[in-house]
């Protein structure tokens, strides 16, 4: 029998970006898994108010003042009072991966009783190839105890690199307002021991409560659009970042995995300011699921920034009519792309576009 | 919230490559009494059949196949292609057939799993294939759909096929199963999970169930590897009958799920010896993933048998050209619908 060598660390690799308003205590359970790595924190609502950051970790935080400051009027792309405004924190990392979590999201346990480290699963999850075009029934092909199996063609085991690793919850499990109000009590016991690849054109609610991506090959795709303060809508940032970044993922050949690692989600937010977030969102997501399983990306977007343009004018062509908010989203995503080149100058694909282009 | 449905609309279809069926018929008893089972004898297969007593059963031996089916058609019933004898001749909605070198599987608390309790529920709950559900079946016991999953497909669609899954030997072909001699399959995945439209996979035909209603014909015995053998990494009929059936769910809107229930699958074979036999199925998928893949069915064809015919002829078509296996198995996809007219919806009873 093989050994299996360790999962590497990452630590000078993986930045961890975590949105708060209130404060980061459940930090001190996750210590023991996360203090090798560098945090970033995104502080959402009053900027004036202090975040205590439990002792000894190494973070860099980020409020409403620090994101107008460094982006300008560029930062009207970046919500205000939503958890959405954690991508700022993508887009400002110099790390390869991300990994985000909530502030009420803990350390589960597996069924034997052991505390789940999330982020080594994460790691796994994104170092160890995809297989979206051919959907394999024992799930993850590459772990230990599984293989491909009888039928699977071998021209399809070698897979594809993995952009997303999309976790889940044990306890408060991530319902929308209706199905809480119907279901107050429902917890999520059951633990699905297993990872699998999201098939090519398949679509899925991305949520972003636990959730890690390589920053390098998808990191522009994970905007988490216009929420919160002067928005119509709430609670579907994570969703429309998982869509977009689908459908490109999709059309550039990376892998999206879902299912470990658990982590216990231990806040159930209240579901009658929920329905007022996210009632808008149930309305348009009639809308937008068929909007993103026709998106189709013409041949020459080769790089995430110009697959994400493009969405932005099919958004702006075919969603305007549900509501101006899309001409606002649309626009916004222009900016994010904007904000994120020159965030990131040594990553930005500007030199790739045609002659005459604005850089 | 399964729609409950009646023991009598349900028949276990037995394919038996082995005489002696004791073992595997006494460790299913409590599962399988209650159900008419059709046990079909692998026409082979020498030894008379041993059964149990107890079951309320019907066996077809090969002169029941040679009368019924006689000599026009290419549809050969050998090896494990014998159980597809059982499907035609049933007149039940349901159908759950295992392997006979299968036996119960235990689940993560070490209970005995009704496999056919399982596929039933599959089978008579929604499926929802146009997208994704992270907390995987919604309908299960303490699951719903997640955030973000559309109100409009909530109610799902009619699930067609039920894929199990198997503990100890797991389903790998030849060369997989030869690199790893040890490897058994003990991971208990708790999960039930419809496979997303146009999503292909390979289903085995180890642990199925289906809706013979809506998809019977869609089931079919119709490519036979040069070497095909008597152990499922020599044989690829079920991985070509799973792709039709995938495809023609896909285009009549039906669903098909993976997943629970497992079975507990004997050792057996050796996988090297069977790698030299195996070599042709396993460079054949290269040809018929991207096939499937790229099929499209016409509008017209709305039943599953009017799928079959067009998935002949695509068969001949675009395969036909490539191997002579596949001109034969565009051949018995159309003998497969026209047995399927006269015997699979006529009625008819074994010899005694």
């Amino acid at each position: 029998m093989a050994t299996v060598s360790p999962t590497p660390l990452l630590k000078d690799e993986l930045d961890i970006v975590i949105p708060t308003i209130r404060n980061l205590d459940f930090l001190e359970m996750w210590r023991p898994f996360f203090q090798p790595y560098h945090l970033i924190i995104v502080q959402d609502g009053d900027p004036s108010k202090v975040i205590k950051v439990p002792e000894g970790f190494d973070y860099e935080l980020y409020n409403r003042n620090d994101i107008n400051r460094i982006l300008g009027p560029k930062a009207s792309c970046i919500s205000f009072k939503d958890s959405a405004c954690r991508c700022f924190g993508y887009m400002v990392s110099k790390k390869k991966y991300i990994y985000t979590i909530d502030d009420d999201c803990f350390v589960a346990k597996d069924p034997s009783g052991k505390d789940i480290n999330a982020l080594e699963q994460h790691i796994k999850n994104l170092l160890c190839p995809s297989t979206p075009f051919f959907f394999n029934t024992l799930y993850d092909p590459y772990r230990d105890g599984a293989d491909f199996v009888r039928g699977y063609p071998f021209s399809l085991r070698e897979g594809v690199p993995t952009a997303v690793s999309h976790g889940l919850w044990l306890n408060i499990p991530d319902y929308d307002a209706p199905t809480q109000l119907v279901k107050p009590l429902e917890r999520n016991t059951r633990y699905v021991d297993a990872i699998m690849s999201i098939p090519k054109g398949t679509l899925f609610p991305m949520c972003g409560m636990n959730l890690a991506f390589n920053r390098e090959l998808i990191g522009p795709a994970m905007y988490f659009g216009l929420m919160g303060d002067g928005q119509p809508i709430g609670r579907y940032d994570d969703m429309w970042a998982g869509w977009c970044t689908k459908v490109i993922c999709d059309h550039l050949g990376l892998g999206v995995k879902t299912g470990l690692p658990y982590i216990w989600h231990s806040k159930a937010s209240n579901p009658f300011v929920n329905l007022k977030k996210e009632y808008k969102g149930i309305y348009w997501q009639e809308e937008l699921i068929p909007f993103f399983q026709s998106v189709t990306l013409p041949k020459d977007c080769t790089t995430v920034q110009k697959c994400y343009i493009e969405i932005s004018k099919q958004v702006k062509a075919k969603l305007s009519k549900v509501d101006d908010y899309f001409n606002k989203l649309a626009d916004a995503m222009v900016t994010w792309i904007e904000a994120w080149d020159e965030l990131n100058p040594s990553v930005a694909k500007s030199a790739e576009l045609p002659n005459g282009a604005a850089k | 919230m399964s729609i409950p449905i009646k023991d009598d609309e349900i028949d276990i279809v037995i394919g038996a490559l082995h005489s002696d069926l004791t073992t595997f018929m006494n460790a299913w008893r409590p599962i399988f009494s209650r159900f008419h089972l059709i046990i079909v004898k692998d026409p082979d297969l020498k030894e008379e059949l041993r059964i149990p007593e107890g079951f309320n059963l019907d066996v077809y031996k090969k002169p029941d196949i040679d009368h019924l089916v006689g000599t026009s058609t290419s549809i050969i019933f050998s090896g494990y292609s014998c159980r597809y004898f059982g499907y035609l001749v049933s007149r039940k909605k349901h159908i759950v057939s295992v392997d006979d070198d299968c036996l119960p599987a235990k689940d993560n608390k070490g209970f005995l799993v009704d496999a056919v309790a399982q596929h039933i529920t599959n089978l008579t709950t929604p499926a929802t294939p146009f997208f994704f559900n992270t907390l995987y079946d919604p309908f299960t016991e303490g699951a719903d759909f997640v955030r973000g999953y559309p109100f409009s497909l909530r109610s799902g669609v009619t699930c067609a096929l039920s894929c199990g899954l198997w503990h100890n030997l797991a389903d790998y072909d030849a060369p997989t199963q030869a690199l790893k001699p040890e490897e058994r399959n003990s991971r208990y995945v708790d999960a039930v999970l419809t496979v997303p439209a146009r999503t292909l996979m390979p289903i085995s035909g180890i642990n199925v169930a289906f809706n013979r209603d809506a998809v019977g014909p869609a089931l079919l015995p119709c490519l036979r590897l040069a070497g095909e053998g008597k152990f499922r990494w020599e044989t690829m009929e079920d991985i070509w009958s799973g792709m039709c059936v995938k495809v023609i769910c896909d285009h009549l809107g039906l669903g098909v799920k993976t997943g629970l229930p497992y079975v507990w699958r004997n050792d057996r074979g050796d996988a090297i010896a069977s790698l030299r036999k195996e070599w042709e199925g396993v460079k054949m998928m290269e040809d018929v993933v991207p096939f499937f893949q790229s099929l499209r069915l016409p509008p017209e064809a709305t039943t599953a048998e009017d799928c079959v015919v067009e998935v002949a002829n695509a068969v001949k078509e675009k395969l036909g050209a490539k191997d002579p296996m596949f001109a034969r198995t565009a051949k018995a996809l159309l003998d497969w619908v026209k047995l399927w007219k006269s015997v699979g919806v006529s009625s008819y009873s074994p010899g005694a």
